[in-house]
């Protein structure tokens, strides 16, 4: 039921973990819904230099946080800002239907990160 | 990589000497048993002896026993054969049964049909007491499960039948997971209708019973021609009735010596899970459980990964929790039984077969907590 690229990011995560100096962090989803995405931003002259995620949910929610967060790290904060979670799923090629949410929420921690950064600025 | 199937609740392999004795009838015995040739005849042999030993095994009559396609068939005969039969009334069933009496109870209540579904204790058990207060004085059926799918609590059956029968309220009891595993006497307990199914117990997918005492008077359920006594329409396929009799007459041979077994292999991965991984609960009855299985939640982590980094290690276990079922809700079960909801949705069941052994458990576990460190470790609801 998963794609290939879900389960590789899924059983080998590239930027599982946190950042102990992040400047941006956020937070979305509760246990009771079975998924909890926190993701860590180090961001350094409106880049975003690091990036890193922990999960708590199913393959397609760590599969999400991982590929979300790969495909900010280096870039803007306004592309960051601007990602959706359409573009999470494509790099994945496809998660199933009723788990479009992790994408989601992918999107909605990344959001969440920044607008931490931006409220501390 | 050796391969370890731990998923015998959701279906097992059909046994070789099963398998041996169904495949005469796909290619020689293939006649139609309701003919009157010899091709036919022969073929209503098998069916027939079939009947009589699944009777023998149930201690009822052969002509109690109606072979249907599958367990939910099964369950949904009963059920709605005596909605059907009584026209309006109130249903009594409890909260942790299978969908297939969930849901068919449900649909019943869209027809004005009223429906109590009891509760469970944190074990899974339903209380006698207040399966007694739930009476009224129009039930028309109590259905209530042996033996838990997702955390194997066994109902106290003969109790309730007890009951049913002073209240004489019919009283049907999904058996599809306790059959094969358990010994179960309908005349002695008291059981009214009783459902089961094949591929629970090592024969095939497809075929199921549903036994039901003589007299209830359980209306047809498919129309068409006469086959099981004109009850439940459908060309009878020789080769699965054969081979659930085959398999069951297998699964009650030295059951108890089995059990033993089961059980000692069931509480050593119990006992050195809980012991080998922290944060671990078991859930569900510690006896009064089927011999081959366990559910235990493991905290911070979601059920579906376990499973999943499981099988890339040839593991093949399944989660109660909804990510895996399309769902998204945690298991009813368990959030019945009051489990947390983050619990529920990091449980995990692994039900043993015949060809586990003590030896496997160890690689088990071992590979167990590894997946399960590995996906703490992601997780933000766990610190080290």
């Amino acid at each position: 039921m998963y794609t290939k690229k879900v389960m590789d990011a899924f059983a080998n995560p590239m930027n599982a973990g946190n950042i102990e100096d992040a400047n941006g962090v956020g937070q979305v989803g509760n246990a009771s819904c079975g998924d909890i995405m926190k993701i860590y931003l180090k961001i350094e002259n409106d880049v975003i230099a690091d990036a890193k995620f922990e999960t708590f949910g199913c393959a397609a929610a760590i599969a999400s946080s991982d590929t979300a967060v790969g495909m900010i790290i280096g870039k803007s904060v306004e592309f960051a800002k601007n990602l959706t979670n359409a573009q999470v799923v494509e790099e994945l090629e496809g998660l199933p239907p009723q788990k479009i949410h992790c994408s989601v929420l992918a999107e909605e921690a990344i959001s969440e990160a920044i607008k931490d950064y931006e409220a501390k600025k | 990589m050796e391969k370890i199937y731990l998923d015998h609740a959701a279906t097992t392999y059909v046994k070789e000497e099963v398998f041996e004795k169904m495949k005469p009838y796909f290619t020689e015995i293939f006649g139609n048993p309701s003919s009157l040739h010899s091709y036919g005849q022969t073929a209503s042999y098998a069916v027939a002896e079939a009947r009589n030993t699944v009777a023998k095994i149930l201690n009822c009559l052969p002509t109690e026993v109606y072979f249907t396609s599958c367990g939910t068939e099964s369950d949904n005969w009963a059920i709605r054969g005596i909605a059907k039969k009584k026209g309006k009334g109130h249903i009594i069933t409890s909260i942790v049964e299978h969908p297939a009496v969930i849901e068919t109870c449900q649909e019943l209540e869209k027809n004005g049909f009223t429906v109590t579904y009891l509760p469970v204790d944190k074990l899974g058990m339903i209380s006698v007491e207040e399966l007694k207060n739930a009476i009224q004085e129009d039930t028309i059926l109590i259905s209530i499960m042996f033996a838990n799918n997702e955390v194997g609590t066994i109902q106290p059956i003969e109790e309730i039948a007890k009951i049913a029968k002073e209240k004489k309220i019919p009283f049907h009891t999904d058996a599809v997971q306790a059959m094969g595993a358990v010994r179960i006497d309908v005349k002695e307990m008291g059981i009214d209708m009783l459902s089961l199914s094949a591929h629970k117990f090592y024969g095939p997918k497809g075929v199921g019973v549903l036994y039901v005492r003589n007299g209830l008077g359980l209306g047809k359920f498919i129309t068409g021609g006469e086959q099981e006594r004109g009850m439940r329409a459908g060309t009878t396929t020789t080769h699965q009735v054969v081979g659930l009799a085959t398999a069951l007459e297998l699964a009650y041979e030295n059951l108890e010596e089995k059990n033993v077994r089961m059980v000692e292999m069931r509480d050593y991965l119990i006992k050195n899970i809980l012991k080998k991984i922290p944060y671990t609960t078991l859930n569900g009855h510690t006896t009064k459980r089927l011999p081959n299985n366990v559910n235990i939640s493991y905290e911070f982590i979601e059920g579906e990964g376990i499973l999943l980094l499981l099988d890339m290690d040839g593991i093949a276990v399944s989660t109660g929790s909804a990510c895996s079922s399309g769902s998204l809700k945690s298991s009813r079960v368990l959030l019945s039984m009051g489990v947390e909801e983050g619990l529920a949705h990091g449980s995990i069941r692994m039900t043993l077969g015949e060809r586990n052994s003590i030896d496997q458990m160890d690689y088990v576990v071992t590979k167990l907590a590894n997946s399960v460190a590995k996906l703490r470790k992601m997780s933000p609801l766990y610190q080290d």
